[in-house]
């Protein structure tokens, strides 16, 4: 059973990564397993300064999900650079990093992206266009195809491994931006970041969050993820990877058929700490029932019945 | 609720809290709740928990036998180690902050530490565990109504405390926690055990943060799962 794929800059032993924002920046879940087994590692945003983030609470609970609005906390840049990557190269030399890098303003995107991808384990970068936790950039720059392509086109130039783009699932229709982020030069796609929610305390009759809206994630929004990376499949031949609402095997591999080209897993992570390698074990039985033997020859017949 | 499992021998130090899974696929955060007491020899321990919204009245119909996944124990308890047989503690504890002070209680006494508990409850209908905290030492006791002991907060209790601890315990919510913080503001040992919303429980999620004392730029945080829940009272800003 072949679990290999093949992504621009990323050559991963299995197509399972944590999702940014769910993981840390990785040694918090190295206490539980070594995570050296993943595919890959999304490290958490990383921004030109340290980010203290958003008031608490910060999370609730919904159904089949959460809404969170952490606010991008993180370190910096320095931080991450001069002790995490390193730490994390010492101590995992063959595992691909993908850097999440966000920003206020195009200046900060482009500090962070030439900076950080010039570390050695970073493999490529996920741009976090589609925050909607944030007061500035995040979100601002996902929601106009021409701000998108423009910002896309900016990191590009700086950036010394292969930019993937966050899609929001916050907008009318994802066409037109994917369309912009691929004439920008993107050499893919991940998605979808959270969707736009809120929940009221009955009690207090103020929203739970303290940022009042938070980002919905976990299983309710699966279906979202499945149309939309659907959606952005049939109109580009960028790799996607498909995040929302994983938490199962068969989750997996309907991103697949939907059109993805890896997995990362978010929300389930709290669920079970475990989930990342427990999906990574049961992916081969389960791709032997449905008569799977690769996911690259699984990626091509996807893609060929896109092509029809 | 009591559990019993092997992780229970892992369960030495009180204030460290389990993170249980609800047992029902919709329900994807875990519930932090304090560990009341443990039984080493037994492999059990047990949890109080209030029943507050749709997690916990789950756990409320489970029965003897039934399976929970549990993550445990997480985060730092109080340290205690450095009490001399003979010192007094102070064990303030308000509402569902409460129970892990006993198990905390217990430990002070087999060291031969002389305890005081300070306990506030809503009203004397939904007070607990008098009897148990009595067994092991002076317990004072408020309710906001005054249908038990002192009328008010377990503040009042406490300022009418007469000695001066080697150290001070407090679980509660943060109002209790602020007023143990200024009651005791010159004292060297106030060890404070916070509630936050989480979600990972382990330090990666960074929901449930809050700012320290020692940091101006305002940029930095202690984390309350993994490197709490119980901080020292001039550490963290409540």
């Amino acid at each position: 059973m072949v679990l290999q794929v093949k992504l621009p800059g990323l050559d991963l032993a299995n197509p399972i990564m944590p999702a940014s924002g769910c993981f840390g920046f990785g040694a918090e879940y190295d206490k539980y397993y070594d995570i050296s087994q993943l595919g890959a590692v999304m490290i958490k945003a990383t921004t030109p300064e340290a980010r203290f983030g958003n008031p608490t609470p910060r999370v609730a609970e919904t159904p089949s999900g959460m809404l969170n609005a952490i606010g991008l906390q993180n370190p910096g840049l320095d931080a991450v650079l001069g002790q995490i990557l390193p730490d994390l190269a010492a101590k995992h030399p063959a595992l691909p990093i993908i850097a999440n890098v966000a920003g206020s303003t195009v200046e900060d995107y482009v500090l962070v992206c030439k900076e950080i991808s010039q570390a050695p384990n970073v493999k490529a970068i996920e741009l976090n266009v589609s925050c909607p936790n944030v007061k500035h950039g995040g979100i601002a720059f996902g929601t106009d195809p021409a701000t998108a392509g423009a910002l896309t086109e900016a990191v590009k130039e700086v950036s010394q491994v292969p930019i993937y783009v966050k899609l929001s699932p916050n907008v009318t229709d994802i066409v037109p931006i994917a369309r912009a982020i691929e004439a920008g030069g993107a050499d893919g796609f991940t998605m979808i970041n959270t969707l736009l929610g809120m929940r009221i305390d009955l009690k207090t009759r103020k929203p739970i969050l303290a940022n009042q809206t938070g980002g919905l994630s976990g299983p309710a929004i699966k279906p979202v993820a499945i149309r939309l990376i659907r959606q952005v499949a049939q109109v580009s031949r960028l790799p996607i990877i498909g995040m929302g609402g994983v938490m199962t095997v068969d989750d997996v591999l309907e991103m697949f058929l939907a059109g993805a080209q890896a997995v990362a897993v978010g929300t389930a992570n709290f669920t079970d700490p475990y989930i990342c390698p427990k999906l990574i074990d049961a992916l081969p039985l389960r791709m032997a029932e449905l008569g799977i033997s690769s996911l690259e020859q699984l990626i091509k017949d996807v893609r060929e019945e896109l092509d029809q | 609720m009591t559990l019993k499992g092997e992780l229970v021998s892992q369960m030495t130090t009180p204030g460290q809290f389990l993170h249980l899974r609800v047992p029902q696929q919709a329900f994807l955060l875990r519930r932090p709740i304090s560990i009341n007491h443990v039984d080493l020899a037994k492999k059990e321990c047990r949890i109080i928990y209030r029943v507050e919204g749709e997690g916990t009245e789950i756990f409320s119909h489970l029965t003897t036998g039934d399976l929970l996944d549990v993550m445990g124990p997480l985060g730092n308890g109080f340290q205690f180690h450095h009490l001399t047989p003979g010192e007094t503690a102070f064990v303030v504890g308000g509402g569902i902050g409460v129970p892990p002070l006993y198990e905390l209680s217990k430990q002070l006494r087999q060291r031969q530490i002389n305890v005081i508990h300070f306990l506030g409850f809503a009203s004397k209908d939904v007070m607990y565990y008098e009897a148990e905290f009595k067994a092991l030492g002076d317990t004072r006791i408020a309710t906001d109504d005054g249908s038990y002991g002192v009328k008010g907060n377990v503040g009042n209790v406490l300022m009418a405390a007469a000695q001066t601890p080697a150290a001070v315990f407090a679980c509660g919510n943060n109002g209790l926690l602020k007023t143990v913080a200024q009651l005791y503001e010159a004292l060297d040992d106030v060890q404070l055990s916070m509630e936050a919303r989480m979600a990972c429980g382990m330090g990666a999620c960074y929901a449930c943060v809050c700012h320290t004392k020692e940091d101006e730029t305002g940029v930095k945080s202690v984390k309350v799962c993994d490197e709490g829940p119980v901080f020292q009272a001039r550490k963290v800003v409540i």
